[in-house]
């Protein structure tokens, strides 16, 4: 809402610095995101007249202007379109700070030679001179203004661009605002007069007003203004409508803009002549209806709209836009003026139908007063009497189904203290609420104050809203500042949190980088994480209004995250990528929100960290995905298993499930080369996918309990087997573990090939030996070691290598 | 007996001349000038003899006696020195790089949300979270915002395509992270004091300041006594604590519909200090938080009786954060998820 000062000053005294009222304005709620100050630059613009207008010896579409300052005469060149000789205008002089018509940007303005004609200063445009944007001719000016004179002095003027609250739909109106600065200030609010002169024909022969909706219109009011005569608004008019971002048009289509901004309500004026049967009627749309619209557009209509309609035919969009029929023409002579109130609801709804917004919806919308309606009403009735030269029929049309009593509304000192922390007596609360027209009594039982919320208040309904009312008026930067004294709360509050935490910063040391990447997206991402591009899993949860193609469904993986994350990175030449993700997937549930499942996804390229000087590169495999995976786990306490898998997303026989317990946590592998491919990426990738919530689970239940070192010494034994090629890894050392004493297994080589047999292979592992209680002896070690080898040669027919 | 302090001084001389390393020095010293050296046991004996004869061999005992140890000082510094010679031989080139520990990072709304929760969790808050796809009501309802509600044009919303036997539409992706409010209070009875961070959607066209996908902490504190002082010493810490000891905050009147009274804090803009420049859009001023006292009809809704109990509750941006303090020009970087940004934080 644009707010200039000088217009606010018709109601309110305002005596501080202009930044200052800004400032305690934007404290008490009505931001002030922009200040634009006119005139400011003006030290060398004055008021002057053309005299002539000659034509340029040397170019076609410049003209010569001489100008009268009073003084002095100046001759310049101006290439306006609109020179008209007699006309007053604003002259710069050499010196003047201009804005550049083109550039927009401040500019000194120096002595010029125009096409060989020296020109000393120009007349300006709106635009030069900082007003508005307008750059199509120059600036005319009122003709009662002197010559000679500084154009500051009746131009100049400071406008706050003020952020309104939705909550505060009154202050979508210069008195709004005016009432704000008076509390703020401390300055006493002036209602403008609003009497007028009525003719001795009343309004009830001229046309009678019913409701059919009550509901949706709570109020109808509306004057009669006969003997019009259409023509332009004064200036004054015409430079507020302007200033605050509205086009002039007619002046009773100004004064109905103007009381609009001036009050907030808003006001539609009808020919008179094209009401049909005397009537208006307030009613929903039928279902189709048409109408043309002020701007020339066809309206298809349903029954969320509500209409103001004639005997015969709609006339208008209730609180939306009038019609094409009814809209005041140069040859109207009477005026049904309309002011009423309309149900937020139906405004919102009907406006978001029609694809069609304006200054009176989004007012509506915001929810006026239906006591405005009147007051509103008035006051434009006056000024089209004063500035239209009409008669106002005697009486006013006013149906008012909506009326509700107000109740008063209780608030203490207490009340205050208690939500503000402040000792605010009883008569400074008064005092407070009084300078915001509220009105006060004491109740004697409760020892409470009664405020009567005025009519043009509807945000406030309890308590707290008054308590608010007075920290605006007291100042916000006036609350105390204190630390919580209260009890500290019981419960733990989300264990999750410090889990996950704990999950990623293992993976960070891990060498992994997080990323985080969008839940939606479409069946075609989902597909291609099969390799026969089915969708595997469950029917994802759909968007109802997706913003686009891409983001139409809710993710029921991780995977297509990382993999497209790893594919973009690698465009941009990447490598020696390791990432990970913790996020939620969402798994639809019947009639119930989705389930929520935490899920971690990690991805590793086949390049291993960059070729270290000292030490040789390879390429990262299976086992760089199960390391991380059995890290982690182990961090947690737990011992995985790791069983073939049938995902298919994972190439076969390079896969496996995660179990712990026999219950399934994940998987890890090799991306399928198919699924790869689906997304771009070139050579393998390894993929590890863990349920954190099944994961936290199990590892809540792990007891841990510490155990002493043991004392005596431990010693090592290697073995190199050869074995068949179908034994695990896995089914060798867990024989072995098997053995008392043995408190290490560890594989140190795994070959097969050369000097091997073929269908065997050669694993080397290093055991580890150790008593709690004494020191081994070097038969004790060896007679385990032995039945060791016996036990694997029954067992895989294992031979020892040499 | 002066004639073995004379045998003893020349076989240590010859015998030092064949000493080559530190070791055999040691054995030198204990031989010659050790506790059962010839040399000493001649000193501790001198007290026996007569005087005449104690002070001719006193004399000459103590001569070689700091001899020796003249000399062995001199080849200790002579093999001190050789020894370093032979290492700096050795020497490295200390310049070449080290060895790489490849340390991943997290994601900068994760280090941001910790550092916000951390700071939170020092005052006594606990963590609360809750689903991202949400109930219509919990989204706007409960925080009293009923349909048609003018403030909901502030959340374009994203539906989720399900639909009740009436045929309404109840189910969405959550706009705020408030919602955790409205859980937490109809699970858990005063004191509570939590926060939730979470992530939150919007129905928005993306661009340099604008994303559809971001993360919110929520912030909650309901017992007796809680007031507005309370909430303007708690925010205004947490704003010293993130942004510096040194920066001032401004509260002033805010509308948010489940608050009232509601505030808006700001910190004054630390890259012009409050004279007004393009950070802060010229005002001097950063807009950090949205808060404000728990609304009555709120608190009603959750079972908790306004008439005793009071609450505030506050919320914040967290990408705004590292946007502000490290420069960042476009908050489409966050989850395009590109290394080269990624590794910065
Ligand atoms: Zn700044």
């Amino acid at each position: 809402m644009k707010a200039p000062l000088k217009w606010l000053k018709d109601y309110v005294e305002i005596d501080i610095p202009y930044r200052e009222l800004a400032y305690k304005l934007t404290l008490a709620g009505l931001e002030v995101s922009d200040i634009k100050v006119i005139g400011d630059s003006w030290d060398n613009v004055v008021v002057g007249k053309i005299t002539a207008v000659d034509p340029h010896p040397n170019a076609e579409r410049l003209r010569l202007a001489t100008v009268d300052l009073g003084q002095k005469q100046m001759t310049v060149v101006c290439g306006a379109p609109n020179l008209v000789v007699g006309d007053k205008i604003a002259f710069a002089s050499v010196g003047a700070t201009l804005m550049d018509g083109h550039t927009g940007k401040l500019t000194e303005l120096k002595p010029a030679k125009i096409r060989g004609v020296a020109s000393e200063g120009m007349v300006c445009s709106e635009k030069e001179l900082g007003i508005s944007d307008n750059h199509e001719g120059i600036l005319v000016l009122p003709a009662d203004l002197e010559i000679g004179k500084s154009l500051a002095d009746y131009l100049a003027d400071i406008i706050f661009d003020i952020d309104i609250t939705p909550n505060r739909a009154d202050c979508l109106s210069i008195m709004g605002i005016a009432r704000e600065v008076a509390a703020i200030t401390g300055k006493e609010f002036r209602m403008p007069d609003l009497s007028y002169k009525e003719s001795a024909r009343d309004i009830g022969s001229y046309a009678a007003v019913e409701i059919k909706a009550p509901d949706l219109c709570p109020r109808y009011c509306a004057s009669i203004i006969n003997g019009i005569k259409i023509g332009p608004s004064p200036r004054w008019m015409q430079d507020r409508l302007m200033t605050c971002g509205m086009r002039p048009i007619n002046n009773i289509v100004d004064i109905t803009n103007y009381v609009m901004l001036e009050f907030g309500q808003p006001l539609h004026a009808f020919d008179y002549k094209e009401i049909k049967g005397k009537k208006i009627i307030v009613r929903r749309a039928a279902e189709g209806e048409v109408m043309y619209t002020l701007d020339g557009a066809e309206r298809k209509l349903s029954s969320d709209n509500l209409m103001i309609a004639d005997a015969d035919r709609a006339v208008a969009v209730a609180g939306i836009m009038g019609g094409l029929s009814s809209e005041v023409t140069p040859g109207t002579a009477v005026i049904l003026l309309e002011s009423a109130n309309f149900n937020q609801a139906v405004i919102h709804k009907g406006s978001l139908n029609l694809k069609l917004s304006s200054e009176a919806s989004t007012r509506f919308e915001k929810g006026l007063n239906p006591e405005l309606a009147l007051v509103a009403l008035k006051r434009a009735t006056q000024l089209m009497a004063e500035l239209g030269g009409g008669a106002v029929a005697r009486g006013l049309i006013d149906v008012y189904p909506g009326k509700s009593a107000k109740h008063p509304v209780p608030v203490s000192s207490k009340d205050v203290a208690r939500l503000l922390g402040m000792d605010i007596q009883l008569p400074d609360i008064r005092k407070y609420l009084g300078s915001l027209g509220l009105k006060c009594s004491l109740d004697d039982k409760t020892g409470r104050i009664l405020v009567d919320i005025p009519w043009w208040r509807n945000d406030i309904g309890c308590t707290a809203d008054l308590v608010e009312e007075v920290a605006r008026v007291v100042g916000y930067d006036n609350i105390p500042t204190t630390m919580l004294s209260s009890n500290l709360p019981g419960g733990e509050g989300a264990s999750m949190v410090p889990f996950r935490q704990e999950v990623r910063d293992m993976l960070v040391a891990c060498g992994f980088q997080e990323v985080i990447t969008y839940p939606l997206t479409n069946l075609d991402t989902l597909k291609r994480l099969s390799p026969d591009l089915n969708l595997t899993g469950p029917q994802p949860l759909a968007i109802a209004n997706p913003m686009s193609r891409d983001l139409e469904l809710l993710r029921t993986s991780l995977r297509f995250g990382v993999l497209t994350v790893l594919a973009r990175n690698q465009r941009n030449r990447e490598s020696n990528i390791r990432l990970f993700e913790i996020g939620k997937i969402f798994i639809p549930r019947h009639k119930d929100l989705p389930v929520e499942q935490e899920m971690l996804c990690g991805l590793i390229d086949s390049v291993v960290p960059d070729t270290y000087w000292a030490a040789k590169s390879g390429t990262a495999d299976f086992y760089s995905a199960k390391g991380v995976v059995e890290t982690l786990l182990s961090r947690q306490g737990l011992q995985a298993t790791f069983e073939s898998s049938d995902d298919g997303a994972l190439s076969p026989g390079k896969g496996a499930d995660i179990k712990v317990n026999g219950e399934k946590l994940g998987v890890v592998g090799e991306v399928h080369p198919r699924v790869r491919a689906n997304f771009d990426i070139q050579d393998p990738v390894f993929l590890f996918e863990i349920d954190l919530d099944k994961l936290k689970a199990l590892s809540g239940k792990q007891q841990f309990i510490y155990q002493a070192a043991s004392k005596f010494p431990s010693t090592g034994r290697d073995i190199a087997l050869l074995i068949d090629e179908q034994v695990t890894y896995d089914r060798i050392a867990g024989v072995i573990s098997s053995f008392p004493l043995v408190v290490d297994v560890k594989l140190f080589d795994l070959y097969s090939g050369e000097q091997i047999p073929a269908g065997k292979k050669s694993l080397a592992f290093r055991i580890t030996y150790q008593a709690p209680d004494h020191t081994l002896t070097d038969e004790e070690v060896e007679t385990i070691q032995k039945k060791i080898i016996e036990k694997l040669a029954t067992e895989f027919d294992a031979g020892l290598r040499s | 007996m002066l004639s073995q302090v004379d045998e003893v001084a020349s076989s240590a001389h010859a015998d030092l001349q064949k000493v080559t390393g530190l070791d055999e020095l040691e054995a030198w010293r204990v031989r010659y000038l050790g506790r059962k050296s010839k040399l000493i046991s001649i000193l501790r004996s001198l007290a026996a003899l007569p005087v005449d004869e104690r002070r001719d061999i006193g004399a000459r005992a103590n001569q070689v006696k700091n001899q020796l140890e003249a000399s062995l000082a001199q080849k200790k510094e002579e093999l001190d020195s050789s020894v370093n010679l032979s290492l700096t031989r050795e020497s490295i080139d200390i310049s070449l790089p080290g060895q790489p520990y490849h340390l991943g990072r997290l994601h900068p709304t994760t280090k941001t949300t910790r550092e916000i929760c951390d700071i939170f969790i020092s005052m006594g808050f606990q963590i609360a979270e809750g689903p991202e796809v949400e109930w219509e009501y919990y989204n706007f309802e409960a925080l009293n915002m009923p349909a048609e509600h003018p403030a909901r044009d502030g959340f374009a919303t994203l539906w989720v395509d399900y639909k009740t036997e009436t045929g309404a539409r109840p189910m969405l992706m959550r706009t705020h992270t408030s919602p955790v409010q409205i859980r937490t209070m109809e699970q858990v009875k005063p004191p509570i004091r939590v926060i939730a961070p979470g992530r939150v959607y919007r129905y928005e066209a993306t661009d340099a300041t604008h994303e559809w996908m971001f993360s919110q902490v929520e912030g909650l504190a309901v017992d007796k006594n809680i007031t507005m002082a309370d909430l303007k010493g708690t925010l205004f810490e947490f704003a010293r604590r993130l942004f510096g000891t040194d920066r001032k905050c401004r509260f002033r009147c805010d509308y948010f519909p489940f608050v009232e009274p509601g505030v808006e804090i700001a910190i004054d803009c630390f890259m012009c200090g409050g004279k007004g420049c393009r950070l802060c859009g010229n005002s001097g001023w950063i807009e950090i938080l949205g808060a404000g006292m728990v609304h009555p009809e709120v608190l009603r809704g959750c079972g908790i009786d306004p008439e005793v109990y009071s609450g505030f509750a506050f919320g914040m941006g967290v990408e705004r954060i590292p946007i502000l303090r490290f420069g960042i020009d476009d908050i489409r970087h966050f989850y395009s998820n590109d290394l080269r940004f990624l590794r910065q934080f």
